[in-house]
């Protein structure tokens, strides 16, 4: 068993066209009776709800059907149903508490989703992409098997992103490696152990703010010199990358030390009581940004750490977000392949539920707004291509999904959030035109 | 003798639902599984369609050797426990082993009952609750001319309906003045009886049988007002009770049912009880009642395996909600609900059709329809969350299976 693809739904991009339930009746049924979709969306007033088979888990269909007739596959995880097998009880939609499996009169047996093995008419269907096929499971299946370099049990608050980066990360780069965890939450969640007894699998050690780069130059120096082949590997908080650790990042990355560094960026000093960081962008809360009668959260802009990273012309550079999985796997695989080479720089944006105030479950939808608003901007770059976009800057959302979902933008004031918008207007600007001089390079 | 973290007793519903909880939380512990019947897992739900011949006994298994192989459970077919030691945390069982258990779940279900009814031991009957009795059933169907059902309850209606379908001559001997009455009115009730009556099925209501004698190769029934009928084929179906026997002695507080809490434990320590043979608290009432669905029995089984392997995101049992759905002459009843718990908030029939929606303070009660489409499912966990409908009252009473379904993805989506 494994992670499954799944058809996820955002009744937001939704305006109620009724083309997914056109496409699925014309699929299943061969006429275009929306009665006879099997994924139904529920107009209220001017918002779409959605009643569909979840392809649960633990589904309770199953469990109550006392012919056998529902399965779920543990190959891809769909709840197959057997007509042979079916008496036509209804039992299963006494279990179903979302609609998913629904009698139709009209074929005279239950009907349910079968995600038209693998390749979903609806979504296909779905212009406005309030319907999407998420196949990201994949990846996790193919690194399931890879070993969690890290523990269980590290004291990440409930719903860390920045643990979910440490174990995939590590897990990906492999045993062979060395790991620097500055001060911050990454060795404050347990990383670098308790107890005299360590968290993570590998050799690990704690550096000062100041000095990840230069300690991890010298061992990786040390193990060349000695023929080895080691990954040296930083994962180092926004604030020991970008403001106390930046001198000896900036001295390693121009001098092309074979040095993989990733930057988890959750925009402050999370782990000593969210001080602001030179990432925290502009308006936001901090406890040293605090808002009141006169503070409004942060007067000054957040600097551009993974600009300025290419600007050292590294070896590698990109940014990334656990909302895009397959897109960091690749720019994984790309950034350990160049730290052979030469200077690797990840950054990836890591939203905070305890930091930034939202609920824990929302982490990785947060992560997804902050790109699909482009404030967060997913890019990569080497000294041959330049930088290239991972994703269209094209069609962003309003920036307003994005600074709702979060508390410490809840203060915000019409002019800073003009303020907002205007910077990351500029922004975006900025990343397009090294994208369209790339083009320009290259022509 | 066998030693066993975990002895469950039954192999159906609740007993399957609670392992697979177990094996959730503790994939290693030892776990026994006993039924008395010797056969692989199958329901007694599915019984009907076996004796009518849709569905071929050997098709009917809802897990077979190799899941509980992959599930390391030893599987004991063909041995019922006879007796329960509770004290030494011993079962004995009909092959004379005994096990010793670290915990004990006891999903034994219910069984037939028999009315006594003067000279009803003396006549071969029928019951409808085994693979065995199904397939026995299904033997006899060919040449059945006259049946006979008492009880017009779900397994009586089902069976009448096979019986009617194979071409025998039914009549449906029930004491009730309407047929299913545990779970419709009787407007709701009228629309099934026609059905059936348009089938040629009789229907004798407010009826008790009071004598049986046997007359040629089959019995004679005959009524408190005075009815005889003969048949070569007698069904009873005249309600269920939990099988306890087995408990006699154990100190384990057996009312109608074993009485559990809302974690499904039994009075005697390291025992639990699910399913059919257990007394838990009702939702409208908290009073113990016994509740013998199949869902209560999936989500009963599920709440005493977590609670038996310490599973830490268990929610204790929210109280039984009766509901069923019900297939006659393909057409498609279903009761969620309470009938009393609150006021008649809309109610219409005709003959093929029936809503009817009961509320209490703007919070759902029950929901009754035959040949109208909504999620029963959904419904259940609108009751159970006792979700306030003020905001949507008019919408839910207009379009129920809409309205409730916004609520649902709204809600718990
Ligand atoms: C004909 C028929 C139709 C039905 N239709 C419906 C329906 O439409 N909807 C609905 O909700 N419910 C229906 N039911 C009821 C439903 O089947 C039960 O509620 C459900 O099966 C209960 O599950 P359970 O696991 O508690 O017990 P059961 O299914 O009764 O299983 C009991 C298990 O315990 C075993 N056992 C019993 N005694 C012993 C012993 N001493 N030692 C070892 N093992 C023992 C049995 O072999 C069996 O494996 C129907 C029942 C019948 C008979």
């Amino acid at each position: 068993m494994g992670a499954f693809n799944t058809i996820a739904f955002k009744p937001e991009y939704c305006d109620g066209c009724n083309a997914c339930m056109t496409a699925c009746a014309t699929a299943k049924a061969g006429n275009s009776d929306i009665l006879n979709s099997r994924i139904q969306i529920v107009a209220d007033g001017e918002t779409f709800e959605l009643a569909m088979c979840r392809q649960c888990a633990d589904p309770k269909c199953v469990a109550n059907c006392p012919a056998a007739a529902l399965a779920k596959n543990g190959a891809d995880g769909v709840i197959e149903w057997d007509g042979t097998k079916c008496v036509n009880c209804l039992l299963c939609t006494v279990g179903c508490a979302y609609g998913g499996i629904v009698h139709n009169a009209a074929v005279g047996h239950v009907v349910k989703c079968d995600t038209c093995d693998g390749d979903p008419a609806c979504v296909k269907a779905c212009e406005r992409g309030a319907l999407k096929y998420h196949t990201t499971a994949n990846i996790y299946n193919e690194v399931g098997d890879l070993e969690d370099l890290f523990v269980p049990g590290l004291a990440g608050c409930q719903g860390c992103n920045t643990e979910l980066i440490m174990r995939h990360t590590m897990r990906r780069i492999g045993p062979d490696s060395v790991l620097a965890a500055p001060p911050g939450c990454i060795p404050g969640m347990g990383s670098v152990g308790y107890n005299g007894l360590t968290g993570t699998k590998v050799p690990v050690f704690h550096p000062l703010l100041t000095n990840t780069a230069s300690m991890l130059t010298g061992i990786k120096r040390h193990y060349k010199r000695q023929g080895r082949e080691v990954n040296a590997v930083a994962l180092a908080g926004d604030g020991g990358t970008a403001d106390v650790g930046f001198q000896s990042l900036s001295g390693a990355a121009e001098r092309g030390e074979q040095i993989l560094f990733i930057c988890v960026d959750n925009e402050g000093y999370m782990n000593t009581g969210m001080q602001r960081s030179g990432c925290t962008p502009f308006g936001a809360w901090t406890s040293t940004t605090p808002v009141g009668e006169r503070g409004k959260g942060k007067t000054q802009d957040a600097k551009n750490l993974p600009l300025l990273m290419m600007m050292h012309n590294c070896e590698y550079v990109a940014t990334a977000s656990t909302a895009f999985m397959e897109d960091l796997y690749e720019k994984l695989d790309r950034a350990i392949d160049a730290s052979k080479r030469g200077f690797a720089y990840l950054h990836i944006y890591s939203p905070c539920t305890t930091g930034w105030r939202f609920p824990s479950a929302e982490n990785i939808e947060v992560a997804r707004k902050a790109v699909e608003t482009n404030f967060v901007m997913l890019w990569e770059f080497n000294p041959r291509d330049g930088l290239r976009l991972s994703r269209s800057l094209d069609d962003a959302r309003p920036i307003d999904e994005y600074l709702n979902a979060l508390g410490k933008y809840r203060h915000l004031e019409p002019e800073q959030v003009g303020h907002i918008e205007a910077t990351l207007h500029k922004n975006v600007e900025l990343i397009r035109g090294f994208a369209e001089g790339r083009r320009h390079a290259m022509a | 003798m066998t030693q066993t973290e975990y002895l469950i007793v039954g192999a159906s519903h609740a007993a399957l639902s609670a392992l697979q909880a177990i094996r959730m939380q503790d994939a290693e512990g030892s776990i026994t599984m006993v039924t008395r019947d010797d056969a692989l897992p199958y329901s007694p739900t599915v019984l009907p369609y076996v004796v009518s011949g849709r569905s071929a006994p050997e098709r009917v298994a809802l897990k077979d050797g190799a899941w509980f192989e992959q599930n390391k459970v030893g599987f004991i077919r063909g041995a019922a426990v006879t007796k329960v030691d509770a004290a030494a945390k011993r079962a004995k069982l009909s092959s004379g082993e005994e096990i010793a258990y670290g915990k004990l779940l006891l999903a034994t279900g219910a069984a037939p009952i028999l009315p006594p009814i003067p000279g009803l031991k003396d006549v071969g009957f029928h019951v409808l609750r085994t693979l065995d009795d199904a397939v026995a059933l299904n033997r006899a169907l060919p040449t059945t001319k006259q049946a006979v059902v008492l009880g017009a309850g779900l397994v009586g209606m089902h069976a009448a309906e096979n019986l009617a379908k194979a071409g025998a001559q039914v009549t449906v001997v029930e004491m009730q003045p309407r047929v299913l009455a545990g779970y419709f009115d009787a407007e709701a009730a009228a629309i099934i009886e026609a059905a059936f009556a348009a089938k040629g099925v009789k229907l004798l209501l407010g009826a008790k049988v009071s004598r049986c004698e046997t007359a040629g190769q089959g019995a004679r029934v005959t009524t408190d007002n005075g009815a005889t009928l003969d048949a070569d084929l007698l069904l009873v179906a005249a309600g269920v009770a939990p099988v306890t026997d087995y408990l006699a002695g154990s100190g384990v507080a057996v009312d109608r049912g074993v009485l559990v809490d809302d974690t499904m434990r039994a009075s005697a320590d390291g025992i639990w009880a699910a399913g059919d043979v257990a007394q838990a608290k009702g939702f409208y009432d908290e009073a113990k009642t016994l509740n013998g669905i199949l869902p209560s029995a999936v989500e009963q089984g599920r709440i005493a395996g977590q609670s038996m392997s310490g599973d830490a995101a268990i929610r204790p049992w929210p109280g039984g909600v009766p509901l069923n759905t019900y297939t006659f002459f393909g057409q498609q009843a279903v009761s969620v609900g309470s009938q009393d718990a609150g006021e008649v908030v809309r109610k219409e029939a005709d003959a093929q059709h029936y809503l009817k929606i009961v509320m209490q303070d703007n919070r759902l009660a029950g929901i009754f329809g035959i040949n109208v489409p909504f999620d029963p499912g959904v419904m259940w966990e609108i009751i159970l969350r006792r979700i306030d409908l003020a905001p949507v009252r008019e919408a839910f009473l207009a379009d129920p299976q809409k309205t409730a379904r916004t609520i649902m993805s709204r809600t718990w989506r």
